[in-house]
């Protein structure tokens, strides 16, 4: 048996990250029979909804703060069993399973959920939640490397290797290029690489060509380009994944190749993010925007 | 010791340090440390640096804004209940050990030794702690239904995680009909505790003194004083109010030790602010003075010279009664005081000292020990500005060495340079020189006695110091193997 990977999914906030990570994770462990601990690290605690057909109805913040302190939890109260095909007493289409723990938070606005992060991630670590049958445990963090908190996933000892999730749109690429930088910085002293960039299709101008060429800048591939599909979201809706709710489609094979080439991947680099400046030139170069004179900056559309 | 010889000496000391340090750390602390004399016209009163962070890598003896908060102003307002919002530590680790004396049944109507807290744990600051506040502020209200008021004193976590206590204090206020305060008084704010002086100065100002339901039925008198700047450590406040009161005064409000909520609120009645610990609350004493038209004047009750000159400055501000009392109040005293110089001055006569210590006492002590024929060498403040430093100037009668936010590398090498009889600093540094076989008072909180304020405070000052310097106790301190002379 293979040693246990950890790896991460970045990605700045509304690209479909926990969406593009379940999806992918279901078409491991269907496709491929891979044991898989999911760890949501957003307060939100919607990191697993797929996988267990429903909302997480219990975090390890929350169950902490009903008994008093994290010390007094149990494994069991907060690693659930995925639904149906990834359960790990349903053997019937795979001998992989899929378990799902939230670290969970405060509601937003209050407290620290960075905090938070930490705190479930150390206990989980304790507790012994990385056991020897794990082929991966599966970090799915929310939006930018904000704090410290949201950075735990990625220092020493613990996620190895990050697959940020993006689009051919300009902000996608300015966090995938900021989290790329939070990677380097830990880079040197935990060891995590970045593994990819994973392409969710918006299917805006020469997209393909503008992650690609983004991927390469930063020193790293673009493992997949996920294009859209309905599937997707028809999947959602009844909180699935594409995988369990339509294995034929081409979006399933679309997750499936997603899946291989993550088992299968070996290219793991510190990043070389870009300056702000090179990033924009990317984007001009890709006919996103054509240069923009000096006078013209913060000018309105009429003006110029 | 001839004067030239000492400064040279002091001159001598700080260069040692300075080239004993890598070039950066030299080049900063040069500017916290020089000597200076009345003669001087530049002197190191008026150039020191001072109020800037601490150099990383040396220990300070300073403390935090929460205790400059909690500790110095907030705390001692005996009838209020102050809760330490945060973890467990910065509570109870500062309670009650600044000794801050008041009159009341403790638990009952007065609170100062106990220590509240929100007891944060980790869920705590993952989830906020609004609303355990907003309980613990009720449960508060109902255990000690007595309390006149409840202060908030932010510890560092809720800088951080953006708890809501101005609004939690606004709803309780607004429930209880009680002064609810909230102070966000985060530790990590400032260079020191003094940035905790001037928040919690400031939350006064906001709070407390635009409730004037205590000032309508006040009768005033024109001889109405208030003590501002006094913590009534081991009863200092007591055994200054009982001179102003016998001069004729009457003193409506002790800040803040031995103080209340409403004493506090009247204060804007006051003719004069009496302001002693001018660091800590000088800028409440400003904004009386704008917004109320409150005068105030500075003054010592440290040792009977700077007594007596206090005196004599507070009753030029009022009539010639009490200026008639106040000479009364001086020669009666004076014969007591002088029994007491007669009794200490030829065990102490010419002995030095080095102070290093916060606040006022840099400088207000000064006086003190020259009563007792004692020269101070080397004074320093922890947490002082400029304005603190100029007024050191007109304390200082010698060449003295000045260190401002001094290290205890510093501070160890300058004793051993300068060697003086007496050193008197904090509670972290007296066990260093004790062991260096030196006498050593803790001027904090007066090592466990006091009061030191007013005229009655000299005779137990005096013991104190004879005690400490004559005691028997250091002619046992040379090791059986240290066959050298001693004194190095």
């Amino acid at each position: 048996m293979a040693a246990l990977r950890q790896i991460a999914f970045y990605g700045k906030g509304g690209i479909g990250k926990s969406t593009t990570s379940q999806n992918t994770l279901a078409a491991m462990c269907h496709y491929y029979g891979q044991k898989i601990l999911i760890v949501g690290c957003d307060p939100k605690a919607d990191s697993t909804r797929l996988i267990l057909h429903e909302k997480a109805q219990s975090t390890i913040m929350q169950l902490a703060s009903e008994a008093g302190t994290v010390e007094d939890l149990e494994l069991e109260d907060v690693c659930k069993p995925g639904a149906g095909e990834f359960n790990p007493e349903d053997e019937t289409i795979t001998d992989g399973y899929i378990m799902c723990t939230e670290s969970g938070g405060p509601e937003p606005g209050v407290g620290c959920a960075g905090r938070g992060v930490i705190t479930a991630i150390n206990f989980l670590e304790e507790e012994g939640a990385y056991d020897d049958e794990l082929d991966f445990v599966s970090y799915d963090v929310l939006g930018d490397v904000v704090c410290g908190g949201f950075a735990m996933p990625i220092r020493e000892g613990k996620a190895q290797e990050i697959y940020i999730v993006m689009s051919g749109e300009m902000m996608a690429m300015y966090a995938a290029n900021n989290i790329s930088k939070g990677i380097l910085k830990y880079a040197n002293t935990g060891g995590v690489r970045l593994a990819g960039l994973i392409c969710n299709a918006r299917m805006t101008d020469r997209e393909y060509d503008l992650a690609k060429n983004l991927a390469t800048q930063i020193g790293t591939q673009m493992i997949h380009f996920v294009p859209r599909s309905n599937h997707v979201q028809r999947a959602e809706l009844r909180r699935m994944t594409v995988v369990e709710f339509a294995p034929n489609s081409e979006q399933a094979m679309e997750y499936r190749e997603l899946a291989r080439k993550i088992i299968a991947n070996d290219l793991k680099v510190i990043p070389t993010p870009l300056e702000m400046d090179d990033l924009e030139a990317l984007l001009m170069e890709f006919g996103l925007e054509e240069e923009v004179e000096v006078e013209a900056i913060g000018k309105r559309a009429e003006e110029a | 010791m001839g004067p030239l010889n000492l400064e040279n000496l002091q001159k001598e000391a700080i260069a040692e340090i300075l080239e004993s340090y890598p070039e950066k750390l030299s080049k900063n602390r040069a500017k916290h440390l020089g000597v200076d004399s009345p003669e001087e016209s530049k002197g190191a009163c008026d150039t020191s640096r001072s109020n800037k962070q601490t150099v990383p890598g040396v220990m300070s003896q300073r403390g935090c804004a929460y205790a400059g908060s909690k500790g110095v102003v907030w705390g001692p307002v005996k009838d209020m209940i102050h809760i330490s919002h945060g973890p467990i530590g910065c509570g109870q680790y500062s309670r009650a050990g600044r000794r801050n004396y008041y009159i009341g049944t403790t638990g009952i109507d007065t609170f100062v030794t106990m220590n509240f807290s929100t007891d944060f744990t980790e869920k705590d600051i993952v989830f906020g702690g609004d609303k355990k506040l907003k309980k613990a502020l009720e449960e508060i209200d109902v255990l000690f239904p007595l309390n006149n008021g409840i202060s908030i004193q932010s510890e560092c976590p809720i800088g951080l995680i953006g708890d809501d206590i101005h609004a939690v204090a606004k709803k309780h206020k607004a429930d209880s009909a009680k002064p609810t305060i909230a102070v966000s008084c985060e530790g990590f704010r400032g260079v020191s505790q003094s940035l905790g002086h001037h928040i919690a100065n400031d939350m006064i100002r906001d709070e407390i003194m635009p409730d004037d339901s205590a000032r309508k039925d006040f009768e005033s008198t024109p001889y109405d004083v208030a003590i501002v700047g006094d913590y009534n450590i081991g009863g200092d406040a007591w055994s200054s109010r009982i001179l102003l009161e016998e001069m004729g005064l009457r003193v409506i409000a002790q800040w803040s030790g031995d103080a209340t909520y409403k004493e506090m609120a009247i204060a804007p009645k006051a003719k004069l602010n009496l302001l002693h610990c001018y660091r800590s609350m000088n800028y409440i004493a400003r904004h009386m003075e704008q917004e109320f038209g409150v005068p105030w004047i500075e003054y010592n009750f440290f040792g009977p010279t700077k007594t007596t000159e206090s005196l004599r400055k507070i009753a030029a501000c009022f009539d010639e009664t009490v200026q008639a009392k106040t000479e009364e109040v001086i020669a009666k005293y004076t014969a007591m005081t002088d029994q007491v110089i007669a009794k200490y001055r030829p065990k102490l006569e010419g002995k030095t000292v080095m102070l290093y210590v916060g606040g006022l006492r840099p400088r207000h002590v000064i006086g003190a020990y020259e009563d007792l024929g004692m020269e101070v060498v080397g004074t320093g403040y922890e947490f002082g500005h400029g304005d603190d430093y100029k007024r050191t100037k007109e304390e200082i009668s010698r060449s003295t060495l000045i260190y401002d936010d001094v290290n205890e590398y510093e501070l160890e090498a300058f004793v051993k340079k300068l060697k003086p009889d007496l050193v008197a600093s904090g509670v972290k540094e007296k066990y260093v020189f004790q062991k260096m076989g030196l006498p050593f008072r803790q001027m904090h909180s007066w090592d466990y006695s006091g009061p030191y304020h007013g005229y009655d405070a000299f005779a137990i000052f005096a013991k104190d110091m004879d005690l400490a310097m004559n005691s028997p106790v250091w002619s046992h301190t040379k090791a059986p193997w240290d066959t050298e002379e001693k004194g190095a």
